[in-house]
């Protein structure tokens, strides 16, 4: 694999002015705020990285420095090579942008729009038509092209937000949120564009959206209260995931060597009332079906298990390992909250 | 890349009710304003025709047409740049063009152009007025030109001063009100200079600094025919300035603030 690095990152902070009463959501530092805090992270070509993190946790404002809509307070950015504060106009170039709200001129007409688009891109004249063709079929909208964009339902003004971002088939699509306001149907179509375009751009986006990014990207990275707290490919999160917990409860008291000596169990903890078996699964996390199966037959034979000793089981649960709980065990910060959740 | 995003301004400027009624308004209006003084002038015209270098119809019915033109402008070119940039803050719009690879130099020039674009189509319109009277008598060109190219120049400043009021909040009405303010103080700035204590302190050429900056005091010799380099200098620097403003404040809203 060829690995061009398109981003680089390099230290990236943004402050900004807090309220007098003090920001409890960022670190406040002698009346600043920090929205962005000493990001470092490259971005290849051929790559789709994720961008996750709570509301608020500095993604957007990461990617509004990364298309030069902010300026950042300390650190540089380079894209492919080129620093964006030294030569803005050559780096955005290679960028195309979806903000987190559309910037639609929403009297215009479609067509006119990506037109428009096409030409602030810089597009020859005669390429701009297959352009803007281009990018309405990539985002099914060519039945749309003269309908005002005002009049269009908020999946369809997505989906020319999204059009207007690969208009100029930039080597890097930054599309913050891309899947809001989109119907099941549509949001499958756009998770298809994402994965075409990851394969011959570098694909940036940020989402809630879990299982999307799992599904989409091959990369990940969270990021809470302005740092990055996991950078990590989707392979290692995997790895991660290949635990699962086994959540049993029993009337009488159990004997824990009995149940490690099970096959595909790798560790047992006991607390007040119950037992967490952690199990591991063969199977690599991505084949859904598999680890099903898997966590099946370790759970048929804990339960003979405790018919035969007579444990009086009366609770068997199995606790979905998911990127959902790495998440939340990296996000959620209040202790209590996190007790509720049964992080650990 | 200029010229583009002064089309596109041009063009929504159309497509939006507001510069077609801004077109008729100011239509309707200085037309009454002509139509009347017209009237007033055939009526005293033989009287004046006794004397010997007596005023003609250009200075006592486009001179005064072009001047009620500049105060109709004044309240008028705030309500056309007051969505340039605010319009874009608030729709969150701003982003595509902050993203394009354009420098804030051209957004703002763009911008501008569209709406002298749209200005000097206004002006024309009311040019048509005065050259209508080619057709009955005969009028003195020179000064019609002298005074059309002083308005244009005084619009053009409207707008500059305009389009930076517009950089400075989300909020159109605050853009407007405050670009409104802004001319009018500038306008009538000259006002403290003509009381009789600031006539004691005035330079020898009979002026002081406050008349100077006022955007009146350079447009009134061109009303006369009088064409100054000194007042269209005047004119481009304060256009210059603003725009220049202009781009700056549009750089600093990418700043942490």
């Amino acid at each position: 694999m060829d690995s061009e690095v398109l981003i680089e990152v390099n230290q990236l902070s943004r402050h900004y002015r807090s309220s007098k009463r003090g920001n409890k959501h960022s670190g406040s530092r002698d009346g600043y705020s920090i929205a962005v805090d000493n990001i470092s992270f490259t971005l290849q070509r051929g790559e789709v990285l994720g961008f996750l993190g709570p509301n608020g946790a500095g993604k957007s404002t990461t990617m509004q420095m990364l298309t030069g809509n902010l300026a950042p307070t300390h650190g540089s950015i380079k894209i492919a090579g080129m620093d964006l504060m030294d030569n803005p106009i050559e780096a955005k170039a290679k960028i195309g942008y979806l903000p987190d709200t559309p910037a639609l001129y929403k009297e215009l007409s479609v067509d006119e729009y990506l037109i428009y688009c096409a030409q602030l891109n810089r597009i020859s004249k005669g390429a701009i038509k297959s352009a803007v063709n281009m990018a309405k079929e990539r985002c099914s909208l060519t039945e749309h092209g003269r309908r005002v964009i005002n009049n269009l339902s908020k999946g369809y003004q997505q989906r020319v937000g999204i059009a207007q971002a690969i208009i100029h088939s930039p080597d890097i699509v930054i599309l913050d949120e891309p899947s809001v306001g989109l119907d099941p149907i549509q949001m499958i179509e756009i998770r298809k564009l994402i994965k075409e375009l990851g394969e011959s751009h570098s694909v940036m986006i940020s989402s809630h959206i879990l299982p999307e990014i799992q599904t989409i990207c091959n990369n990940v990275q969270i990021i809470n209260q302005g740092k990055l707290v996991l950078n990590a490919s989707i392979e290692q999160l995997t790895q991660h995931m290949q635990t699962q917990k086994l959540q049993i409860s029993c009337t009488q008291p159990v004997d824990i060597q009995k149940i490690t000596a099970l096959a595909g169990i790798s560790e047992v903890k006991q607390d007040s009332n119950h037992i967490i078996l952690i199990c591991t699964l063969p199977t690599p996390a991505n084949k859904e079906h598999e680890r099903e199966n898997a966590i099946i037959t370790i759970a048929q034979q804990v339960i003979e298990l405790a018919n035969q000793q007579q444990w009086g089981l009366y609770e068997i649960y199995s606790e979905k390992q998911s990127l959902e709980a790495v998440f939340m065990s990296l996000t959620v910060n209040d202790p209590l909250l996190k007790q509720g959740l049964n992080i650990d | 890349m200029i010229r583009l995003i002064a089309l596109r301004e041009l063009k929504n400027l159309f497509l939006s009710p507001l510069a077609w009624a801004i077109l008729a308004v100011t239509q309707i209006i200085l037309c009454y304003q002509f139509l009347s003084q017209l009237e007033t002038y055939m009526q005293v015209q033989e009287k004046l025709s006794v004397l010997e270098k007596s005023p003609g119809i250009t200075d006592l019915v486009i001179a005064p047409l072009l001047g009620g033109a500049a105060i109709v402008l004044l309240i008028i070119v705030p309500l056309l740049t007051m969505r340039l940039i605010s319009e874009e803050q608030k729709n969150q719009t701003l982003s595509l063009l902050f993203s394009a690879p354009i420098s804030m130099t051209e957004i703002i020039l763009g911008k501008y152009l569209g709406i002298l674009g749209f200005l000097i189509i206004l002006v024309a319109m009311i040019a048509l007025m005065p050259l209508s009277l080619i057709l009955g008598t005969a009028i003195d060109l020179g000064q019609l030109f002298s005074a059309l190219l002083g308005l244009t120049l005084v619009v053009a400043s409207f707008a500059a001063a305009g389009l930076y009021m517009s950089t400075l909040t989300k909020q159109p009405a605050i853009a407007a009100i405050s670009s409104f303010g802004l001319l009018l103080f500038l306008w009538i700035i000259n006002w403290a200079g003509s009381s009789v204590e600031a006539e004691l302190a005035t330079n020898q050429n009979g002026e002081n600094v406050l008349t100077w900056f006022s955007l009146l005091n350079h447009f009134e010799p061109m009303l006369k025919g009088i064409f100054s380099s000194a007042d269209i200098a005047y004119y481009l620097l304060f256009i210059c300035l603003f725009l220049v403003f202009a781009i700056r404040r549009l750089e600093r809203l990418r700043l942490p603030h």
